[in-house]
């Protein structure tokens, strides 16, 4: 069955595999170690797959501000997504 | 028990997964695919990078689709749910005349998009339908064809006329299953009837009109056939919502980049507040215990 007309790039296929394997990744974290509901500033209580999921979220909202005010390169708004992942997951 | 045999149950959430993966994930895959790359023909793409993003979302068209589709949906929850709860107040509680008012309100449910389209067309065409006629008899000089107010009027009235008994069916089952004992409580301290339904059945149907809410709001927020089916989005782009100018773009213009971008970003407005009602649910059901 050819698949060409998924017009996959190496752009879309790294996406996606980054998906995947944080999907196999946070199934084995909580393999090691469960993750239990706590509350951090978020208005409800969340668990590790919660955090990810908002900080997800929330940073493609980023990208699509910075889409919206500025045609910069997106590589200058990584950091501030990855940042915001890691405030979401870590104190969330 | 032995823990392989505990997870058997695994190999049974297979065969949704495999129907999920191709109805949903890999549809969803090609559209991201999409999104990123002028499509020339099939197996013909140009990698734009984000181009399609920034153009999409200077939009004004685009724009205007989202503020009408803001505006209907919000009237539509405006509109349903108080209308909804009512309905459920005043139908029997029990008895025969219960089964069959349930049965009458549940009519308009079983009426398939186009056809309560075009059961509205014909409704209010001034010439043959009978709401169009009748109020061109008394003197109103209503066209959902080439007034902005007569159609999005007629789009309003067909989406109360076809989803207020869901919220009429889940009101009542809420109403049905608040114990008699917080009424004979409420009789003997001589609550007034507003008094009964402030604090005691305004709070028990907080799970079910959260859910109400929820199926209502993200039904209207994709609206498509019965506007489409009415005035075609018309008159001009008066009741052009999300999903008709996304069908535009996709269909109409073959603009399958643009068209794929717009998916995501949609996708993205309906998880956020699917995420927010979600949590209010969450919440509700911690607080009711």
């Amino acid at each position: 069955m050819s698949m060409e007309w998924m017009a996959w790039t190496p752009v879309t296929a790294c996406f996606f595999i980054f998906i995947i394997l944080m999907l196999i990744g946070m199934t084995v974290w909580h393999q090691i170690s469960p993750t239990f509901e706590s509350k951090g500033f978020l208005p409800m209580k969340t668990t590790r797959g919660d955090r990810l999921f908002i900080g997800l979220l929330g940073s493609a909202y980023i990208y699509l501000i910075w889409i919206i005010i500025t045609e910069a390169s997106l590589w200058f708004v990584m950091p501030i997504a990855l940042l915001y992942i890691f405030i979401v997951m870590k104190f969330g | 028990m032995d823990k392989w045999e505990d997870n058997k149950a695994w190999f049974l959430v297979v065969p949704v997964f495999l129907i999920v993966a191709f109805s949903a994930i890999i549809p969803l895959m090609t559209v991201v695919n999409y999104s990123i790359q002028d499509i020339l023909a099939p197996g013909k793409g140009v990698f734009v990078g984000v181009e399609w993003f920034r153009e999409i979302l200077s939009d004004s068209r685009l724009h205007g689709a989202l503020i009408r589709q803001i505006i209907y949906t919000f009237s539509i929850l405006a509109i349903e749910i108080p209308l909804g709860i009512m309905i459920a107040l005043l139908m029997p509680a029990r008895g025969f005349s219960s089964s069959i008012s349930l049965v009458i309100v549940a009519i308009p449910l079983l009426i398939p998009w186009n056809v309560v389209g075009t059961i509205f067309q014909i409704f209010g065409r001034g010439d043959i339908g009978l709401g169009g006629a009748f109020l061109h008899k008394i003197g109103i000089d209503y066209n959902y064809a080439s007034d902005s107010v007569d159609a999005w009027l007629t789009v309003l009235t067909m989406d109360v006329w076809h989803w207020t008994p869901l919220v009429v069916l889940l009101c009542f089952a809420g109403l049905r299953a608040i114990p008699d004992a917080y009424y004979q409580a409420a009789k003997i301290d001589g609550a007034s009837k507003w008094a009964v339904f402030r604090f005691i059945q305004l709070p028990k149907l907080k799970g079910v009109l959260i859910i109400a809410v929820l199926l209502r709001f993200m039904d209207s927020f994709m609206i498509y056939t019965e506007p489409f089916v009415l005035s075609g989005g018309g008159p001009g782009n008066a009741t052009t919502f999300l999903s008709q100018y996304l069908a535009q773009l996709a269909i109409g213009q073959f603009d399958l980049g643009p068209a794929a971008a717009f998916s995501l970003i949609y996708f993205l407005i309906i998880l956020l507040f699917c995420f927010i009602f979600y949590t209010f649910m969450q919440n509700a059901e911690k607080e009711n215990g």
